[in-house]
Order: C-alpha cells, then sequence, then structure tokens
C-alpha cells in the first residue's frame, strides 16, 4: 500500500520527496509527513489495529514507515487508567491517567518518537543517530541507537538531574553536556546538524520523529473504547506533542473510525519558571515570546519552543486552554498522583496534575465532563525533586521493643 | 561594520554553497539589506511581506537571540557573528 506522499511544508504547502529534511527551503516552515489518506480509509479499521500488535505499531499504518520496524518493538500501549482516588480528590466524576511513566524501554513517551526517527535513520543508510535532549530524549536515542547498533551523539545542558545523565550514560553513547540552556544546547545543534552528515532525531528527522507521538493520542481513543475524552491536559515543552495528539484524533475522525463529533478540549500544561505557550494562550496571541527557563520541571524547560505557534492554535482550535504550575504546584501535583493513584512521575507530571487541578478550579474544565491527564515520564529519574519535600523514614535498631517505641512516638505525633 | 553571518543549509542554494558570509551593517536591519545585495532573493527568504522575520527563522548575535536583544534593531560591532537558525524541535 502507497500511503506517503512524502513531505509537505505546514505553512505554505510546498512539496518535497521523502528526504531527512525539515525546514522548507523557502519559508523555512516545518516539514510534515504527508499522507494519502484516501489509500488508507477503509484500509484501516478498529479490528485492524485491534489485530496488531500491544505496542504503538499497532498504528503503524499512520506512521511513516515503508519498511519493518528496526527498533522498539515493544513501544507503547501503556496503560490507561481510570483515576478514581484523583478524582475524588480533584471533586471530578472521570479522570484517566495515560500513564507513559512505564513506556518501554526507556520510562517516557519519547519512546514513541525515537523507536520511529531510528527506525527511519536505518532506511535513510545513517550510521550515526544524535540528538540535542533536556534528558528523556538522550535516555531514549542512547537506548534505542544501542538496539539498532548505531553511533550516538547525545547533547544536553550541563546541569541536568545526575539520574538522567546515569540513564543515558549507561548505554555508552558519547554524551556532551554543553554549559547552557536547552535552547542553547538546541541552537548549537542545528549548526552541528548542518556540518554533520547525522541523524539528528529532532532536526533533520524531525518530520518523521514527531510523528511517532500521534500513538499516545491513539491509544487513549482505542483504549476508551474508540471513545474521546472531553479534556485531555498535556505538558508541553517544545509544543510537539499536544499538536501531534490532536492530529491522532483528527486523524482517526477523517478514516471514520469514530462515530461522534470531535469534541475534545486539548490543554497546555506548563511551569510558571518556563510557559511560553501557556502565556501565548492567556494572551491569546500567535507570537511566542521566548524565555528563560527557571523551574524544577527540567525536561519541560524549553524558552523557545520550536511548536510553540502550533500548540498555541491546537488549544485555540479545539476550545481548549492552558494554565501556569509554580514550583511548589509542581511537587504538590506529584505527591498528589502519587498518593492518590500509586503512580511516580517526574517533575512534568506534575505540571500537568498541578495545571489540571487549576483548571478545574477556575471552571474551564467543567468538574463531570472527562479528563485525561498525560503523565509523559517517570519519578525515578528525577528524585531530587522531592528530597526535601518528603517526610524522614524511621530508623530503628531490630529489635520489636525499639519497634513498639517508634510506633508510639509515629501516633503521638500524628495525633 | 563587517561581520560573519552563519548560513543554514536551506539559504545555501543562494549563497553559492557558501555556509559563512562577510556582511556590512550597523544593525540586524542593515545586514540583511547587505545580504540582499550580494544574494539578491535572500531578504524575502528572511523576512515575510509585511518585513518582519519570518516565525521559524531564528537569528542570533555572538549565541543570543536577537530577541532577547532589540530585535532586527540590535546593533553589531566589528568582529560579531550572526547565526540564522531554523526553528528545532526538542524535548
Amino acid at each position: 500500500m502507497e500511503k506517503l506522499n512524502g513531505l509537505r511544508c505546514r505553512e505554505c504547502g510546498r512539496h518535497y520527496p521523502a528526504a531527512p529534511v525539515h525546514v522548507c527551503e523557502f519559508c523555512f516552515g516545518p516539514l510534515e509527513v504527508d499522507y494519502r489518506y484516501d489509500a488508507l480509509r477503509g484500509v484501516v479499521t478498529r479490528e485492524s489495529i485491534a489485530a496488531g500488535p500491544p505496542s504503538m505499531w499497532r498504528y503503524k499504518d499512520l506512521l511513516p514507515i515503508d519498511g519493518d520496524i528496526a527498533v522498539g518493538h515493544h513501544v507503547g500501549f501503556t496503560p490507561l487508567i481510570r483515576a478514581r482516588n484523583l478524582a475524588d480528590e480533584l471533586g471530578c466524576r472521570e479522570v484517566w491517567v495515560k500513564n507513559d511513566s512505564v513506556c518501554h524501554p526507556s520510562w517516557s513517551f519519547k519512546d514513541r518518537v525515537v523507536a520511529v526517527a531510528v527506525t527511519k535513520a536505518r532506511e535513510f543508510g545513517f550510521d550515526t543517530v544524535a540528538c540535542a535532549s533536556t534528558g528523556n530524549l538522550a535516555n531514549s536515542v542512547a537506548a534505542h541507537a544501542a538496539e539498532a547498533r548505531l553511533k550516538s551523539y547525545i547533547f544536553i545542558p550541563a546541569d541536568l538531574e545526575q539520574g538522567k545523565v546515569i540513564a543515558t550514560l549507561v548505554y555508552s553513547p558519547t554524551l556532551v553536556a554543553v554549559h547552557g540552556t536547552y535552547d542553547e544546547v538546541n541552537r548549537l545543534c542545528s549548526e552541528i546538524a548542518d556540518k554533520y552528515r547525522w541523524a539528528f532525531v529532532n532536526v533533520n528527522f524531525r518530520p518523521y520523529y514527531s510523528e511517532g507521538s500521534k500513538s499516545y493520542g491513539f491509544e487513549i481513543v482505542e483504549q476508551l473504547g474508540w471513545r474521546t475524552p472531553a479534556h485531555i491536559v498535556v505538558p508541553c515543552a517544545g509544543g510537539s506533542l499536544i499538536t501531534k495528539i490532536w492530529k491522532a484524533i483528527k486523524e482517526l475522525k477523517l478514516l471514520g473510525l469514530l462515530d461522534e463529533r470531535l469534541n475534545t478540549k486539548m490543554h497546555a500544561a506548563q511551569a510558571l519558571g518556563c510557559g511560553p505557550i501557556v502565556t501565548m494562550i492567556k494572551n491569546d496571541t500567535d507570537v511566542l515570546v521566548p524565555v528563560r527557563p527557571n523551574t524544577i520541571a527540567k525536561s519541560l524547560a524549553i524558552g523557545n519552543p520550536a511548536d510553540g505557534y502550533y500548540a498555541y492554535k491546537t488549544t485555540k482550535e479545539s476550545g481548549g486552554s492552558g494554565e501556569h504550575a509554580t514550583d511548589e504546584e509542581i511537587v504538590e501535583g506529584m505527591l498528589l498522583l502519587a498518593r492518590t493513584e500509586g503512580i511516580f512521575t517526574e517533575t512534568a507530571g506534575g505540571v500537568t496534575v498541578a495545571a489540571a487541578r487549576k483548571l478545574i478550579e477556575r471552571g474551564v474544565i467543567p468538574r463531570d465532563e472527562s479528563i485525561v491527564l498525560c503523565i509523559t515520564g517517570n519519578g525515578l529519574k528525577t528524585p531530587d525533586a522531592l528530597q526535601d519535600r518528603l517526610d524522614a523514614h524511621v530508623k530503628i535498631n531490630p529489635s520489636l521493643s525499639a519497634f513498639d517505641r517508634a510506633l508510639a512516638d509515629l501516633k503521638s505525633q500524628t495525633s | 561594520m563587517p561581520v560573519l553571518v552563519r548560513i543554514p543549509t536551506p539559504l545555501r542554494t543562494l549563497t553559492k554553497g557558501n555556509a559563512e558570509i562577510q556582511a556590512k551593517g550597523a544593525t540586524i536591519d542593515s545586514v540583511v539589506d547587505d545580504l540582499e545585495r550580494q544574494f539578491p532573493g535572500l531578504k524575502e527568504r528572511l523576512l515575510d511581506e509585511t518585513g518582519e522575520l519570518r516565525r521559524f527563522i531564528n537569528i542570533y548575535v555572538n549565541q543570543e537571540d536577537i530577541r532577547f536583544l532589540q530585535a532586527k534593531k540590535t546593533t553589531l560591532k566589528d568582529g560579531d557573528e550572526v547565526s540564522i537558525v531554523p526553528a528545532i524541535a526538542g524535548g
């Protein structure tokens, strides 16, 4: 089945052959994969998807892969959890958590985009993959490069959390820590990508890479029984994920896989210390003003998000909104999700929970409508964020009397 | 005011393949005009119909985003490095 027409500029519509390029030569607009939806209609069905593997590859027909999958065969199809305790706490009727904190193999939604990008790098015959990363992408590119037996160069801001550094180094990539912010690392990588013939997943492979995020959206809908939720709250860094979840829902509609009309509102969640997309939404302007990040949510610390404009447009088009979360609220959000649902997410997940809570309290998200919270990364990578906030544990000698005393102390403290 | 301008791949068809160009100008605005004199057609790639910098182009002076400086009015001195960089994704 011929499903791809190559690439197309998202702004001016110019066509390009399928190649490792990401920018329109004329207007600099981002290039996007151009699917032949007419050829896919009737071929991709709920049944054909259900017959696929329990991974993101059950949606392979809607991803830009021509041949066989090279790596990441088990990525995706993560749990969608009915979060009843959290719903009680938030005073809402129906809350779901799409839990990519347990995405295989590197514990974040980035495995979805990287599995596509590295497979594509193989298709185009590259021997080296690379990326600029705030951490999760670094982990995932290093892991998948190891599986593909490709060389990898990973560029990170030098102040990245130690957990994310270790979870990259373990796969033996060449890790380059750059003294600067993520935005500075990204600019440098753009220049490096121009000079070296590498598959930079988030630069020259961006049109393919970013499509992988759609699988997160497809899964939400399928796991809800081919229903769309009334609200989806998405953490935003570069702004691509929220755009691609929305695209996924629209594609399912286009292919006739949704009975209902498009009625999902997309909401953006960002940290107050780095929230240029939510600022656009609050000011209702499509002009992005870059910021210098200052937040504990380092995985979202992109002050100059490339897809900020499209993220803003997504919330606008869907009738959604956006909200900022302070560092304190982010930690509270992480603790709330852990305490109510037993899910330990990283700071980005805390941003999502905190922003959702504020949107609910403001009445932007009505309490009787269905809500999906996008939890995209794992808390074990960033324990430092909670270090000072958790109660010290009880230390005792190995005797029953010591425990009895400790228990009595604890009870007197809480009474 | 000679400055060094780094040209990204998509624009090199206009600069005869050159990745680095010497240009003159006291501000970003005047450097863009000088680039247009040297390589006709370059200006309309950088600026939209209203004369504003296209949405998906970032310009840096000595590694600093000009939106943190005085945007297109940012002043330049001898030997400054100007980079033209397409927006890229991340995370």
